[in-house]
């Protein structure tokens, strides 16, 4: 029995773990900071080299990290449903294919990182305005057309980035990579990322339990009276544009967005209501997490956040599939 | 009890340009019971669809509880008419209890739980169809005809005035099938429900409706009480069979010839 307040309980305890990820990360680095010294600097107090880390280098990009992990797994989500798959993943429709060709040309022509992000930006736009224009070319707007046509966009512009990488000169194939496999370190400022997973998610809540019965099909959600073409296309721009968002702030993170809301739903069902946040705030506090151990694992060597995600996420995975829980008990 | 729950006037169904049913007018009362009858693609469910509101008509007009359908929210037209789906099909798990709380939906404002209320409701509808052991059960574990009778309490959890059943009896054994259409005839009896379903079976048609529609699937239909209308001559025309009457004292059975 699906209730208001076990979902609330259900998403304190997340924001908590959530908050406790991004302490442990403000405190961890080639600097150790206590817990308590990381509270006292983020207060303001104490103005020593310490305090400085913690409040310019290391928050800024933890509440990145939080931002992206939560805007990758909200975007997964919302995908999930919308694609009616459990395979959906925020990058399913060529969403981060397009800002990875954005982001690797404006490398190749040595652009500022001002220009990358734009680049990301806008290539991920256009994959977004393509797919939709495509798939709903005949007005159908079908579900395996939809996929189909995300599918092949994101195949063409995976080959346009194996071109750009193959004819990139060596001393920039590196960042390339990196940016590839999603990398924090080039986060500039976390608020364009906050401000819109904030939005997000505030424009997903009230639409969870219509999402609940599309999550069942179209012509069950119709029949319930739920306006079934508003809502998918809504939900489609939605988390494209939080895909484009987190691609933009840190390359395309893998795993996150596929993984974390099949975690929640493993954990706590597949309620949305319940379900759109604590996504969210699993999904930042995993990359959080994930992100600390990028810069400490093998310190000062940093690697990319993206190969940390799916090394930690896919063992957590596999071992919540396999234990099998009683899905119903709700 | 004599409230009309639909009012359908000159009501033509088409799909791929062909018209399936043409000047189709019929008017259903509470606590009346109808059943469609026709062979695969004669329009049975296009037609269900149609008078659900989930597809437009290519012409006509229908009522539902009293209000032409163009001018009632998605919404109001789900508080008032349930569906029955002839597929149930499930993507990611859920609890039986959840599924057949999905009925409350057109019920709850937007910001609103589920209620007590409503969890006795969809309790009260999953003894009805004998699923109250199965409430916490995923429903990934049920059997066909167990999904079946999940759907049909997930409809009387929805509280309709007008249940629309394409195939209720799908899946469901022999002992089902007759308690599943004893449920919906008592709903009728006392609480006036109004039931158009799409049957497959001549002999429980026979004497689980009050009148029958045979769609030809070329725009013809005959509509009309079923001791009238659901003859073996007729019935034979309709599925391209023939069809012989049988008698065991008052009732009647049709069975292939």
């Amino acid at each position: 029995m699906p209730t208001r307040r076990r979902a609330l309980l259900v998403n304190l305890i997340l924001l908590l773990a959530a908050a406790l990820s991004i302490v442990l990360a403000l405190g961890a680095g080639s600097l150790k900071v206590a817990p308590g010294d990381v509270i006292a600097a983020l207060a303001g107090e104490g103005d020593g080299m310490a305090a400085e880390v913690v409040r310019n280098l290391r928050l800024p990009r933890a509440l990145a990290a939080f931002a992206c992990g939560g805007l990758l797994a909200l975007a997964g989500t919302l995908m999930q449903v919308l694609l009616r798959n459990p395979l959906a993943d925020p990058y399913v429709l060529g969403v981060s294919g397009g800002a990875a060709v954005g982001a690797l040309l404006a490398m190749l022509f040595s652009l500022p990182l001002l220009l990358m992000h734009g680049g990301a930006f806008a290539g991920a736009l256009c994959a977004v305005l393509l797919v939709f224009g495509l798939a709903r070319g005949d007005g159908s707007w079908t579900q395996t057309r939809l996929l189909l046509t995300g599918v092949i966009v994101a195949a063409g512009a995976a080959a346009v980035v194996a071109l750009i990488l193959s004819v990139a000169p060596e001393q920039k194939l590196r960042g390339m990579l990196f940016w590839l496999m999603g990398d924090l370190s080039h986060a500039a400022t976390p608020w364009p990322a906050l401000i819109v997973l904030a939005l997000g998610l505030a424009a997903a809540l009230p639409m969870a339990r219509d999402l609940n019965l599309l999550a069942r099909g179209d012509l069950v959600a119709k029949s319930f009276g739920v306006g079934v073409g508003k809502l998918r296309g809504a939900i489609y721009v939605l988390a494209s544009l939080l895909t484009a968002i987190a691609v933009t702030t840190a390359g395309s993170i893998g795993f996150i967005g596929l993984i974390v809301p099949h975690l929640v739903r493993l954990a706590a069902g597949n309620d949305q209501r319940l379900l759109l946040p604590a996504a969210t705030l699993a999904g930042g506090a995993l990359l959080v997490c994930a992100d600390t151990l990028a810069r400490t694992a093998v310190a000062p060597q940093q690697l990319p956040v993206g190969v940390l995600t799916a090394l930690l996420g896919v063992p957590v995975f596999l071992y919540l599939l396999s234990r099998q829980p009683d899905m119903g008990k709700t | 009890m004599s409230e009309i729950r639909l009012d359908v006037e000159g009501l033509a169904v088409e799909i791929g340009g062909q018209t399936l049913v043409r000047d189709l007018g019929f008017r259903l009362a509470a606590g009346e019971r109808l059943a469609v009858l026709g062979r695969n693609g004669a329009g049975k469910t296009t037609l269900l669809h149609s008078l659900a509101g989930l597809r437009a008509p290519s012409a006509g007009r229908i009522a539902l509880c009293g209000d032409a359908l163009p001018g009632l929210t998605p919404t109001q037209i789900a508080q008032r008419r349930g569906l029955l789906l002839q597929h149930q099909l499930d993507a990611f798990p859920a609890s039986v209890l959840e599924t057949a709380l999905i009925g409350r939906h057109p019920w709850l404002g937007r910001w609103q739980w589920e209620s007590r209320a409503d969890e006795a409701l969809a309790r009260e509808a999953l003894r009805a169809v004998g699923l109250d052991a199965f409430a916490l059960r995923d429903v990934h574990t049920l059997s066909g005809g167990e999904r079946q009778r999940l759907a049909i309490a997930t409809l009387l959890t929805q509280a309709p005035q007008l249940a629309l059943l394409d195939e209720p009896l799908s899946h469901l054994d022999l002992n089902h099938q007759v308690a599943v259409l004893d449920l919906f005839s008592r709903q009728v009896r006392e609480a006036g429900l109004a039931v158009v379903m799409v049957l497959h079976d001549i002999n429980l048609a026979l004497r689980h409706a009050d009148r029958a529609l045979l769609l030809f699937g070329d725009g013809r239909h005959v509509i009309g009480p079923v001791a009238e209308v659901m003859q073996a001559e007729l019935l034979s025309q309709l599925y391209g069979h023939p069809l012989r009457e049988l008698a065991d004292g008052e009732r009647r059975y049709l069975v292939p010839g």
